[in-house]
C-alpha cells in the first residue's frame, strides 16, 4: 500500500528560505540546487515503488512539515555528555554550524575544517569540483531534497602524507520542534594522509527531520575511518548518505550504529578504484515501532578491490529492520575479493527484517561470498545460563547484548566505543559487568 | 539430600523415565551406568528443569522442598549443578564474566552481597591452577571453539567455582584423553565433602577408577534396573547391559 506521497507542502515553502541559504550567489551552486529541486518535483520522496526503497515507506515526511530553522538553542550539558574528550569536534545545531560549540582550537594547519557557509562564502573553486560529484541528484529524490535544502554542513580536508593525531567528531545536534536538519558535508583525505571521523546524531526534540549527505574523496593511498552513530530522539525521521570516491590503494573502514530515531535511513556507497579496500560494519536495533533500513552499494570498478562488509541487526517489539547490500563488480574489476555477511536476531513474534544481499558479477576471476541469517535466541543457551543460576530475563539479555556487542568490539576508538557500550547496556540491560 | 520416587517423564508424550526411584544423602558419589537412550540425560535435565519435559507422575524432594516446583536457576542457586554432556558454546559472553554473574546471582540468593572483585579472581584463578586450565580460557567466550575436552573441564571448573550441593555430571568423562581425565577426576576428587553429592553418569569403568563411587546404578528403560556397589560397574564393563534386561531393581 504506497501512500501517495506529495512534496507540495515543501515546494511551496521552498521560495521563502532558497534566499537565506548559502552560496545563492555561486551559478554551479545554484544550478545543483535547481536541479535537485526538480528531481524532487518530480519523484517526491523515494517511495515504496523504487526497488531501493521498496521496504521503507516515507509517507511520514509529507505528513508532517518540517522547516529549517536558525534557532541555536541548546542544553550544553546534555550536548557534552556525547563530546568525546580526546577529540577536536565539530558541532552542527539544527543544521547550523556553531562555532561557539565546536573545538578546533590547536588544529593543525594540514586539517582544514570550515563551515560549509564559510567554505561557499570564500574561494569555493576546489569545492566546486568537489561537491555533487561524489553522488548526484540522480543518486534518489532524498539526495536530490538535501541537494536544494542544505543550509550548511562542515567541510574538511587533510592534506598529503598527514596523519591526524585526533579524530575529528562531528555532532549533528537537533533541539528545535520539528526541525528540518539538511547538511551536506564535502571530506577530502589528500594522498596518502589519514583520518579518523565520527559522527554523532543526537537530538532533543521530540519531533524532526535530519538529512545528512557526506561527499568523500580519498585520494590516492589515503585512509579513512569513519564512524556514524545514530542515537536520534525516538520520534526523529533520519536520513543519512555517505557516498565515497576510493582512489588507487586507499582504504575506508565505516562503521554504522544505529539505534535511534522512528525512521532511520543509511545509505552507504564506496566506489573502489585500483587495490582500494573499503569495510563497512554495521550494528541495527530496533524496538516499539522503529524502522531502520540500511542499504549499502560497494562499487568494485577496477581489479584487485578487496570488500568486507558485516551488518548485524536486532529487532523487537514490532520493530521493523531493512539490510539491502549490494555488491557490483564491474567488468574490469578482475581478482576482486568480496565478502557480505547479514545476521539478525528477531526478540519478538512481531519484529521483522528484510535482507537483501545482492551481488552482480561481471568479471571472470573474483571471490565473492554473502551469506545472510535470520533467527531467533538460541534456547539450549538461555537454559544454560539459567542452569548457571541466572535469571530468564537477564539470560535474554546477556545473549542479545552479547550477539550485538560483537559490533561494538570493533571500534577501535576507546572513548565512542564506551558511549556505545553505554547505549547497548541501556537496552540490554544484563547484570553488571 | 535428594529422593526421586517413582517419577515418571515423559517428551512429547513419548514415556521415557517409567517410574525412577534413587537416594541419594549428604556426602555420596552415586554412578549411573546404562545403555544409550536409556534416559540419564533426560534424569539430569529434569533435575535442572529444562523445558520439553512433563512430569507424568512421581516426586523429586531436594533438601526438603519440592523441586520440580522450582525455576531451573532457583534451583541452581540453591545449590543444584549439571555438567552437560554437551556443553552449549555461548559467544561473546566471556568464562569469567559468566562465573561472575552466576555467584553473584547465587549470592544474591543467600543474602550475600557481590563477590569482592580481587577475591573473586583470587578463587578463579585458585580453581583454574587445580585444573591445569591455560588462564586464557577465563577471557575467552564460553566454550567457543573449545576441544570436547576442553569443554568438560570447563564444566567442572564452574562446578568448583561455584562449589554446589548436588553435582550432576552427565558423561563428563567421554571424550577425555588419559590426562585430562585424571585431572577432571582430581577436581572432582577435591570437590567431594560431607554435604557434597554427585550423581555421576558415565559408560566407562576408568573414571571409577579415580572418583570411586559409593554406590553403582544401572538406569535402562526408564528405571533403575540394579544397583550395587563399585563392583557391580566392573561386572558391567565384563557382561554388559544385556542380561539385566527385564530385571527391576
Ligand atoms: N526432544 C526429544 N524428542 C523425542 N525423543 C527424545 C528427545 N530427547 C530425547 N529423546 C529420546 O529419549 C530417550 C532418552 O534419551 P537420553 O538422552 O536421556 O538418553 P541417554 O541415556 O542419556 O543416552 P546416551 O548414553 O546416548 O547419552 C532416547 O530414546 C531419545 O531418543
Ligand atoms: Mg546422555
Amino acid at each position: 500500500m504506497a501512500v501517495e506521497q506529495s512534496p507540495e507542502s515543501y515546494l511551496a515553502a521552498y521560495p521563502a528560505i532558497a534566499s537565506a541559504l548559502p552560496g545563492a550567489d555561486l551559478p554551479w551552486l545554484q544550478q545543483l540546487r535547481q536541479d535537485g529541486l526538480k528531481t524532487f518535483e518530480a519523484h517526491g520522496f523515494p517511495n515504496l515503488r523504487d526497488e531501493e526503497w521498496r521496504y521503507t515507506n516515507l509517507a511520514v515526511l509529507n505528513k508532517t512539515q518540517f522547516t529549517p530553522t536558525d534557532n541555536q538553542e541548546i542544553d550544553t550539558d546534555w550536548l557534552d555528555a556525547y563530546r568525546l574528550e580526546n577529540a577536536w569536534s565539530v558541532v552542527l545545531v539544527n543544521g547550523r554550524f556553531s562555532s561557539t560549540l565546536s573545538r578546533l582550537t590547536g588544529l593543525p594547519g594540514e586539517v582544514s575544517v570550515q563551515s560549509m557557509r564559510a567554505a561557499l562564502d570564500g574561494n569555493s573553486t576546489d569545492l566546486q569540483a568537489r561537491l555533487g560529484h561524489a553522488v548526484t541528484n540522480d543518486e534518489h529524490s532524498l539526495v536530490a531534497f538535501n541537494s536544494a535544502w542544505f543550509a550548511d554542513g562542515v567541510v574538511i580536508e587533510v592534506a598529503a602524507n598527514y596523519r591526524m593525531a585526533k579524530p575529528l567528531q562531528i555532532l549533528h545536534v537537533v533541539t528545535y520542534a520539528n526541525a528540518l536538519a539538511a547538511t551536506r558535508n564535502v571530506v577530502v583525505i589528500n594522498e596518502s594522509a589519514e583520518a579518523e571521523i565520527i559522527e554523532n546524531y543526537i537530538g532533543s526534540a521530540a519531533s524532526y527531520f535530519s538529512a545528512a549527505v557526506n561527499e568523500c574523496f580519498l585520494e590516492a593511498n589515503a585512509g579513512l575511518t569513519l564512524y556514524k552513530a545514530q542515537i536520534e530522539a525516538d520520534k526523529a525521521c533520519h536520513f543519512g548518505g555517505t557516498y565515497v570516491k576510493q582512489a588507487r590503494d586507499s582504504r575506508l573502514m565505516h562503521h554504522n550504529f544505529a539505534f535511534g530515531a522512528i525512521l532511520a535511513r543509511t545509505d552507504i556507497r564506496s566506489d573502489l578504484h585500483v587495490a582500494s579496500e573499503c569495510s563497512v560494519n554495521g550494528l541495527y536495533l530496533g524496538a516499539n515501532r522503529q524502522h531502520i533500513d540500511n542499504h549499502t552499494r560497494i562499487n568494485h570498478l577496477m581489479p584487485r578491490g578487496i570488500s568486507r562488509e558485516f551488518y548485524k541487526g536486532v529487532l523487537d517489539n514490532r520493530a521493523r529492520g531493512v539490510f539491502q547490500g549490494r555488491v557490483i563488480v564491474a567488468e574490469d574489476a578482475q581478482q576482486t575479493d568480496s565478502e557480505m555477511s547479514n545476521r539478525n536476531l528477531l526478540l519478538s513474534a512481531d519484529a521483522e527484517v528484510d535482507t537483501k544481499p545482492q551481488l552482480e558479477i561481471y568479471a571472470d576471476d573474483v571471490k565473492c561470498s554473502h551469506g545472510v541469517t535470520v533467527g531467533q535466541l538460541e534456547e539450549k543457551s538461555v537454559f544454560y545460563l539459567q542452569s548457571r543460576g541466572v535469571d530468564e530475563a537477564s539470560a535474554r539479555n546477556i545473549l542479545t547484548f552479547a550477539f550485538a556487542n560483537e559490533m561494538v568490539d570493533k571500534v577501535e576508538n576507546a572513548e565512542l566505543k564506551a558511549l556505545l557500550f553505554k547505549q547497548l547496556l541501556a537496552r540490554f540491560p544484563a547484570i553488571s559487568l | 539430600m535428594l529422593s526421586i520416587k517413582n517419577l515418571h517423564v515423559s517428551i512429547n508424550d513419548k514415556p521415557i523415565l517409567k517410574g525412577l526411584t534413587l537416594d541419594i544423602n549428604p556426602g555420596e558419589v552415586h554412578a549411573i551406568m546404562g545403555p544409550n537412550g536409556a534416559g540419564k540425560s533426560t534424569l539430569s535435565h529434569v533435575l535442572s528443569g529444562k523445558a520439553g519435559y512433563t512430569v507424568t507422575e512421581g516426586s523429586v524432594t531436594y533438601q526438603g522442598k519440592d523441586l520440580l516446583e522450582l525455576a531451573p536457576e532457583i534451583r541452581a542457586r540453591e545449590g543444584v549443578f549439571l555438567a552437560f554432556q554437551y556443553p552449549v558454546e555461548i559467544p561473546g559472553v566471556s568464562n569469567i564474566y559468566l562465573l561472575k554473574a552466576a555467584l553473584n546471582a547465587m549470592r544474591k540468593h543467600h543474602g550475600l552481597p557481590e563477590v569482592d572483585a580481587m577475591d573473586f579472581l583470587t578463587i578463579v584463578k585458585s580453581k583454574v591452577k587445580l585444573l591445569q586450565m591455560d588462564e586464557k580460557f577465563l577471557y575467552r567466550a564460553v566454550n567457543e571453539g573449545f576441544s570436547g575436552g576442553e569443554k568438560k573441564r570447563n564444566e567442572i571448573l564452574q562446578a568448583a567455582v561455584l562449589e554446589p550441593k548436588l553435582c550432576i555430571l552427565d558423561e563428563t568423562d567421554s571424550g577425555l584423553d588419559i590426562d585430562a581425565l585424571r585431572i577432571v577426576a582430581e577436581g572432582v576428587n577435591s570437590l567431594r565433602a560431607a554435604e557434597r553429592s554427585f550423581l555421576m553418569i558415565t559408560h566407562y569403568q576408568r573414571l571409577l577408577d579415580y572418583v570411586i563411587p559409593d554406590v553403582v546404578h544401572v538406569l535402562a528403560e526408564g528405571r533403575i534396573v540394579k544397583s550395587g556397589g563399585p563392583e557391580l560397574a566392573l561386572e558391567l564393563e565384563e557382561k554388559g547391559y544385556s542380561w539385566l534386561e527385564g530385571q527391576a531393581a
